[in-house]
């Protein structure tokens, strides 16, 4: 079996791989326009841009697949800002205050991006609501739960202070290892991580297996509804990430930000070939979708087309993209 | 020929490398019932589907009225009389049995749709079936063999000249198929053809004028009614011998399966299965008949742990599975082959070796890893035990023939190394030749200490490897017969009304 993909990985490539032709295609148009684009250090700095929505759009495929949607990824990622905010602002306890070390910050806003994720997958799991509505009113709640937050302000002062032992918290966004920015690199295991996942452990086939049928899949001893819980707590807490990633590279954190973030997200999920219906699709296929639609942002940015045309070019890609997909798998059945 | 309507010469279809149809000759007799007689994958649906004008075929010609003609599309052969009952039914459940027979036919006034006519038709179609249903109920809250009859009248309300049946009887009750006999007798009388294919042989030699055999995309046969009997039918489909086997020669061992007082209750509020009791032994093999609605699915999804019983206990070899999960039964040896494959035994998106070991994924799974070469060992072994005929283990699920398909679910819990094989239907929509490999598969479990219940609506199929017959009806055991009872005494205790 792994014989026979090897040696139609190259033709597969280029079948389900129309994400990754637009992607060559938008290199090559912006590095004509433009002298500055096709440079390294352009590309890194694209990348850090695409790993918040990378980010995401890793959590937003595990939940696709399953055949669900996570509206609420966007909230949440602004949510974790706010609160890792809070935290770096300090804790009060009483009448004192305490500051928690940058990795205390971290890990509690990973579990409570992972304690929001989990409501999603409690209210899909266990009480049937239907995704669509259960994370579009968990987007709501936890966009407000940051407005209250922060009364609607944003916090400017993530620095931290040395003699608190709380700095550090711009390392994420700022700094680099061999000249590569951390986003990026988080956002590569990441990317290694799930896509072993997917491929290689029984959980990835339970989720494959869920999505495709999950009927089928309960009957054969699938825990179906542990992995929808899972695959919802999982998005989560990779908003949460992407949240921390994004505060940091701002080094401010504010309960506005990552709007309609869950539309990139899932844009990149199926611009890279998976089926919304669940079952279908690869963490490569989701990571190139969201190259393609990152480089394409920074490249109209670049060249200084309006913003406004922005948006239209980018609508104008997805559904490009989606419908050579349609249009291939229709002439392959048409065979 | 005059008397022929219809008529395919030399046609052939061919799927890239594959030839479904390799040059077939059919005709189609005015006034008369044709039945199309063959395995799955012999080609009728593909036959059919080219009659109908749902695809072209890639040579040879269609004669209309001994004219040729060329079908751009099924609206198109609609036009020219001829409309097809669809093997899977193609109903919107959300919409009225009104709605459903005129869907995209609706009959229009100046003002819109003209619902009353509508209505009246539709009732008018539903006396003919001798349905008492009303034609606003939802099609979503009938049965399923009363959503055929809805199928059935769809078809019918469009006045064709040729009528196309695939597989139309595969949900209704012995009496249902009585009604449509009768209403298939009225429309040849007015001058109908129809051509029907069915796997229930008997029932399409009591309503057919001719037969036709198809075997690997070619025909086999033809002849008149009056010359045929099942036997010839049987020996030209399979070309072999088609046996489904007897009881195998096994020492029973202890009891494997034991089900105490097992009480189901229904949405209704009345019990689908009703203080049920019964025990299976190692190496015992016994066949559950009922009717449809009897409550055959309800006990076995019940045993499995998909369903959780109002009272009762099930014991595997006296272990208490009361509390444990689909999953936790399965791990303890207590696997179900559900009847509905498509929609519960098969995931449609995954290939056939990982449908194969989905059920046994923990298997092979060391760490946090599958092992890729496990797993390919379990799936090389399930294609081999269950005989799966496929490209290989990374062929889609959906380019197997249903038999195959079947082989697959099958495979998936066998592979679970199971103590108790749960099977409901395990021949539903298969051919013989799928049916006598399933049947001997199951022998063969037996004879290694499995013990196995599988349900069926064939009484035949009930005296082939079963050591036990045990007929149910309304939730309850009516009946329980030894391997030699005949067959009229398994039909009148079910309350098959033709038995009596």
């Amino acid at each position: 079996m792994s014989q026979k993909n090897q040696s139609f990985s190259l033709g597969r490539l280029l079948l389900e791989g129309r994400a990754f032709l637009a992607l060559i295609v938008i290199v090559a148009v912006f590095s004509w326009l433009s002298p500055n684009y096709f440079t390294l250090s352009n590309f890194l700095v694209m990348s850090s841009h695409v790993a918040i929505y990378g980010i995401l759009a890793i959590g937003m495929l595990l939940v696709i697949l399953t055949g669900g949607i996570d509206l609420s990824v966007g909230s949440v990622l602004a949510f974790s800002g706010v609160m890792a905010g809070a935290m770096m602002q300090g804790v009060e306890v009483g009448t004192s205050v305490f500051y928690l070390p940058v990795w205390g910050v971290v890990v509690l806003t990973l579990a409570l991006g992972g304690l929001i994720g989990a409501v999603n997958g409690v209210l899909v799991a266990f009480f049937r609501v239907p995704a669509f509505v259960a994370t579009l009113g968990v987007m709501y709640v936890a966009r407000g739960i940051g407005l209250l937050q922060t009364n609607g302000l944003t916090y400017n002062n993530l620095a931290g202070k040395p003699e608190l032992g709380n700095t550090g918290f711009d390392w994420l966004g700022f700094n680099r290892i061999e000249g590569v920015p951390i986003s990026v690199i988080v956002l590569v295991v990441l990317a290694v991580v799930f896509a072993v996942t997917l491929t290689r452990s029984a959980f990835g086939r339970w989720l494959y297996a869920t999505g495709g049928n999950a009927r089928a899949a309960d009957l054969s001893g699938v825990p179906v509804n542990f992995v929808l819980l899972t695959v919802y707590t999982l998005s989560g807490v990779l908003s949460a990430v992407a949240g921390l990633v994004l505060s940091s590279q701002l080094t401010s954190a504010g309960p506005t930000a990552g709007t309609t973030y869950e539309l990139t997200a899932i844009a990149a999920v199926v611009v890279g070939g998976a089926a919304l219906s669940g079952g279908r699709g690869t963490v490569q296929g989701t990571m190139l979708g969201a190259f393609v639609i990152g480089f394409l942002a920074d490249g109209l940015v670049i060249v200084g087309v309006s913003p406004y045309w922005q948006t239209v070019f980018t609508g104008a890609v997805i559904v490009l993209a989606v419908l050579l997909n349609s249009l291939g798998s229709a002439s392959a059945r048409g065979r | 020929m005059s008397d022929v309507v219809l008529a395919a010469r030399n046609v052939a279809k061919s799927y890239g490398a594959v030839n479904a149809l390799k040059g077939v000759n059919f005709d189609i007799h005015r006034g008369q019932v044709t039945t199309l007689f063959g395995e799955n994958g012999a080609g009728k649906s593909t036959l059919m589907k080219i009659l109908s004008g749902v695809i072209q075929p890639t040579s040879g010609e269609i004669l209309l009225d001994g004219a040729p003609i060329a079908f751009e599309n099924a609206t198109h052969a609609r036009d020219k009389g001829i409309s097809i009952i669809h093997q899977e039914l193609s109903l919107a459940p959300n919409l009225s049995v009104r709605d459903n027979i005129f869907m995209g036919r609706e009959i229009r006034t100046a003002t819109g749709v003209d619902f009353a006519e509508e209505a009246r038709q539709a009732q008018a179609l539903m006396a003919e079936l001798e349905q008492d249903i009303d034609p606003l109920t939802l099609v979503g809250d009938l049965r399923l063999g009363q959503q055929q009859i809805v199928e059935i009248a769809r078809a019918l309300s469009v006045d064709s000249r040729i009528l196309i049946m695939d597989e139309p009887t595969s949900a209704l009750s012995a009496s249902e198929v009585e009604v449509l006999f009768k209403v298939i007798r009225d429309l040849t009388a007015k001058g109908v053809s129809i051509v029907y294919i069915s796997h229930h042989l008997e029932e399409a030699l009591q309503i057919t004028n001719h037969a036709v055999v198809l075997r690997d995309g070619t025909m086999t046969a033809y002849a008149p009614r009056r010359d045929i009997d099942l036997n010839w039918i049987v020996r030209n489909m399979v070309g072999e011998n088609y046996d489904l086997g007897s009881p195998p020669d096994v020492t029973f061992g202890p009891d494997a399966l034991t089900v105490q007082g097992l009480t189901l209750t229904g949405a209704g509020g009345f019990n689908l299965v009703d203080n049920l009791s019964l025990s299976v032994r190692k190496g015992e093999i016994v066949c559950i008949y009922g009717l449809m609605g009897a409550g055959r699915t309800e006990l076995l999804e019940t045993i499995a742990g998909r369903l959780r019983p109002k009272s009762g206990r099930v014991l595997l070899e006296g272990v208490e599975m009361g509390g444990l999960s689909i999953a936790e039964r399965i791990e303890t040896g207590l696997a179900l082959v559900p009847e509905d494959r498509q929609r519960d035994g098969l995931v449609q998106t995954m290939s056939v070796g990982q449908n194969l070991s989905l059920a046994s994924i923990l298997r092979f799974t060391r760490g946090l890893f599958t092992s890729r070469r496990a797993e390919r060992e379990i799936v090389e072994s399930s294609i081999r035990r269950v005989t799966v005929k496929t490209s290989g283990p990374g062929a889609a699920i959906g380019s197997l023939s249903g038999g195959n398909q079947q082989k697959v679910v099958i495979g998936k819990m066998m592979a679970t190394n199971p103590r108790v094989l749960l099977l409901d239907e395990p021949s539903r929509g298969i051919d013989i030749g799928a049916k006598a490999e399933v049947f001997r598969l199951l022998a063969e479990g037996a004879r290694q200490g499995l013990a196995v219940v599988y349900s069926t609506s064939e009484v035949a199929e009930c005296l082939s490897i079963a050591h036990r017959i045990i007929v149910m009806r309304k939730g309850r055991i009516v009946a329980e017969f030894g391997p030699d009872v005949a067959k009229e005494e398994i039909m009148a205790a079910s309350g098959e009304a033709k038995a009596a």
